[in-house]
């Protein structure tokens, strides 16, 4: 039996790497990346708290089941956006797509 | 140690192990492929929660649509950012220590759950045909349900917008 503590700190883990790579990463589909792995340490805790705590009922596996559409719904926007970027301006750079920087 | 266990503990290894690679690899094409490893490793603890329907999902979404599809955009803007470039930014120290803070903080929040050294509860099985009629259920959950339909269809629209070809004069 594994115990939730350990799928906890699984996720723990999972996102912080993401979020390093969001921080740290110069390139944009980089930085998308990063997230896609934040949402998964989500999702894995959605579904351990799920499984482990209320699983006589839909409400974790339907709240998991959005997450996903809504993470395939912006890696779609965010990629469009990238390469109208690249098409416009020849980056992906996140320091040099700075026209609103003030 | 009991085998779901052993399980566990190296599919968490490898999937940590991949997303430390895909934060760090210089080459972005190798990133992606180390994405498919990680939310692959992902599917399978999915599968270990005794949840297959989510893990099937995670695979055709997750790995057959959007990794696929952020490697395609790392190959259509290739040319801009050759491998030898920096890829990590000046700051990437205090990237990671506030990652590492925000883990600790975690770990913290875990350790003093109460329900942390629980186990999973005995009769768990939500049959397939009870979340598909859930889904369409007006007691149930139709709302979120038509909210992420639509949600996916305004995205689909609005990135077809967007990633459109310039016209003249842009």
């Amino acid at each position: 039996m594994v115990p939730l503590s350990w799928y906890l700190t699984l996720a723990a883990a999972l996102f912080a790497v993401g979020l390093f790579g969001v921080l740290a990463r110069r390139n944009a589909i980089a930085i998308l990346m990063g997230i896609e792995l934040m949402l998964n340490a989500v999702n894995l805790n959605l579904l351990a708290f799920w499984r482990y705590l209320w699983s006589d009922n839909l409400t974790g596996v339907v709240f998991i089941i959005v997450v996903l559409a809504v993470a395939a719904a912006e890696v779609a926007v965010g990629l469009a956006l990238i390469i109208s970027i690249y098409r416009r301006r020849s980056t992906v750079v996140v320091e040099e797509i700075d026209l609103l920087r003030w | 140690m009991t085998v779901p266990q052993i399980i566990f503990l190296a599919t968490a290894a490898v999937t940590l192990i991949a997303a430390l690679m895909v934060v760090t690899v210089p080459r972005l094409v190798h990133a992606g492929l180390w994405l498919i490893l990680a939310l692959g490793g992902i599917a399978v603890l999915f599968i270990l929660l005794e949840n297959g329907f989510l893990a099937v999902v995670q695979v055709a979404i997750y790995i057959d649509a959007i990794a696929i599809l952020i490697i395609i955009a790392v190959m259509l803007t290739r040319a801009v950012m050759s491998d030898t470039d920096p890829q990590i930014n000046r700051m990437w120290l205090a990237s990671a220590l506030a990652s590492l803070i925000i883990m600790a903080g975690l770990l913290v929040i875990v350790s003093q759950a109460p329900d942390a050294s629980r186990g999973p509860l005995v009769d768990a099985e939500v049959g397939l045909d009870a979340l598909g009629r859930a889904l369409v259920d007006v007691d149930g959950f139709i709302l979120p349900f038509e909210v992420a339909s639509v949600l996916l269809v305004a995205a689909l629209v609005g990135s077809i917008m967007v990633a459109m070809t310039p016209t003249r004069g842009d």
